[in-house]
């Protein structure tokens, strides 16, 4: 990463650093399950995620990772227990409270989710905008260049690649200096090494203090991130949540 | 309002152009504008129309005497002292037979014989603006001169005022129609174009946009198409307007009721109006489409 563009993470970012300070989880759930019309699809989960900690979510296809993310970011609402986000109870949120929330949780979708009618600069500083801040350009410049994206600022999304699209969405996920990042299925369309190259930079956020959350079913990436750092894979399965053993 | 219509240009930026639900508001917003400068003037003329007909018909009441040739001109005297002692009667004089046959001569010809005919005699009376106590003058005439009965306009002026009350009223009934029906329009084109930024919206709550900000990025848009549309149209109807007036001849029943350079102040209430339907319609939508979108 070059000096420039940590710095940037580092300066807007570094609320919470592993071992430092307030431990109060950003997440935490009890007891908590979700349920569509036909039936439960969660049930029973009681999780913390801490400021700086790492981990994988895991499972199959339908298990209901992305129900499990959702509620994480207040997208769904948990039909019984209790979903903290940021030490606020999520049933007691109004909608400007979930917006609140979502500006101190960085997401990253499979499908990125861009205004395709927007250059990449403009959707990176898409959080700013939503706020009502004006992006400083040398900070815009310096973020663009931490996810290898300079050349592309003034590209339409259509016209990117699959990894400089989850580059560029990670990029925006952080924009706002996130004490958390979501990331679902986010190399589900990269090649090996773009996918690789994704890890890295969710990896260094992470030594930054942010809590990294990624729902993957790529066990390579898993077995990637061992090499790199500290994390805890979590499985969904049955409706339960488990932790799939110690540390990697 | 001045911020909220310069606006933030990057906001601005957030929702796409779509050029159907764009081209519909301003449609929508210049047609009802033509419309309702067309009411105004239908409810200034109307106004006009009652005002003269009621001072024409409120300054001035008659005296019809009926009675035999050889008791004319002695009831017609007395009519004449009654009248002349009345308080609130400024004038009163006897119409000639002359003016009588000029009277009649629309419906029974000129060359009628008049002044062989047992016609009634008419005083016609200038009332002061105080006007008088025409249920006392009534009752002198009887009983000075039997033959005499006294009109003062009343059952004719009244239906007149009745008329260009409705007619008011039919105005202000087709212009709140008309801004009914321009709520509708910018409702159906901000709904279109919400559905079709649905992608734009979640994108935005998804990066912590508050509703506000969501909605008003939709509202500012609408607001001044409506806005653009409704000027547009307000020109065009008093540009339309103003031509017709100026076709009348002077002497044209119509020729008195154009609108005053005071009446068309008003127009500029068009635009405005129609900017606040499309903020209020927009902003309704808006918001009722966002309680879906978590």
């Amino acid at each position: 990463m070059c000096r420039k563009a940590k710095n940037f993470i580092e300066r807007t970012g570094a609320k919470a650093t592993p071992g430092s300070g307030d431990q109060t989880p950003v997440i935490e759930l009890q007891d908590v399950g979700y349920s569509y019309g036909g039936g439960d699809l969660l049930s029973g989960m009681t999780l913390s995620l801490l400021p700086g900690s790492f981990h994988f979510l895991t499972g199959p296809s339908g298990s209901g990772k992305t129900t499990f993310l959702k509620l994480c970011y207040g997208e769904l609402k948990a039909t019984s227990g209790r979903v903290s986000l940021m030490g606020q109870d999520a049933r007691s949120l109004d909608r400007d409270g979930i917006a609140a929330v979502r500006r101190r949780v960085g997401v990253v979708h499979q499908d990125c989710q861009f205004l395709d009618h927007l250059d990449v600069a403009s959707n990176v500083t898409l959080p700013l905008a939503a706020a009502g801040r004006e992006a400083d350009a040398g900070e815009l410049s310096e973020l663009l260049a931490w996810v290898g994206l300079s050349a592309q600022a003034t590209a339409f999304p259509p016209s990117l690649s699959g990894g400089e699209r989850q580059r560029a969405a990670l990029a925006r996920a952080v924009m706002m200096a996130p004490d958390m990042i979501l990331a679902d299925e986010p190399t589900g369309n990269l090649d090996w090494d773009m996918s690789v190259r994704l890890l890295t930079l969710l990896v260094e956020l992470n030594r930054m203090g942010k809590s990294i959350l990624i729902a993957t079913h790529d066990m390579n990436l898993i077995r990637a991130a061992k090499q790199q750092v500290s994390a805890r894979v979590l499985r969904i399965a049955g409706r339960k949540l488990t932790l799939a053993g110690a540390d990697l | 309002m001045i911020s909220f219509l310069t606006g933030d240009p990057r906001a601005d930026r957030i929702v796409p152009p779509t050029g159907f639900t764009a081209n519909l508001t301003v449609f929508a917003g210049a047609a009802m504008a033509f419309l309702a400068v067309f009411v105004l003037a239908l409810s200034v003329a109307s106004s006009r129309l009652a005002d003269r007909w009621s001072a024409a018909l409120s300054d001035t009441a008659t005296v019809r005497i009926s009675a035999p040739a050889d008791q004319m001109a002695r009831q017609t005297e007395r009519v004449l002292s009654v009248l002349s002692t009345t308080p609130g009667v400024t004038a009163a004089r006897a119409i000639t037979p002359d003016e009588t046959a000029a009277l009649l001569a629309p419906w029974v010809g000129p060359d009628l014989p008049v002044a062989d005919l047992p016609m009634p005699q008419l005083i016609e009376i200038a009332a002061a603006p105080q006007g008088f106590d025409a249920e006392g003058l009534g009752l002198r005439l009887a009983a000075e001169a039997p033959g005499a009965v006294l009109d003062d306009h009343t059952r004719w002026r009244a239906p007149l005022i009745a008329a260009a009350s409705r007619l008011r009223l039919l105005s202000v009934a087709a212009a709140v129609l008309i801004a009914g029906a321009m709520a509708g329009m910018v409702t159906l084109a901000a709904h279109a174009a919400l559905a079709a930024n649905g992608q734009v919206i979640r994108v935005l709550r998804l990066v912590g946009a508050r509703d506000t900000y969501i909605a008003r990025a939709f509202v500012r848009r609408f607001t001044i198409r409506a806005l653009i549309g409704a000027v547009g149209g307000s020109v065009v109807g008093v540009l339309v307007l103003s031509a017709f007036f100026a076709t009348l001849r002077s002497d044209s029943f119509l020729a008195g009721l154009s609108p005053g350079a005071g009446d068309w102040v008003w127009v500029l209430a068009v635009p405005v109006f129609a900017a606040l339907t499309a903020f209020a319609a927009t902003r309704l939508a808006a918001f009722r489409m966002l309680r879906s979108v978590t």
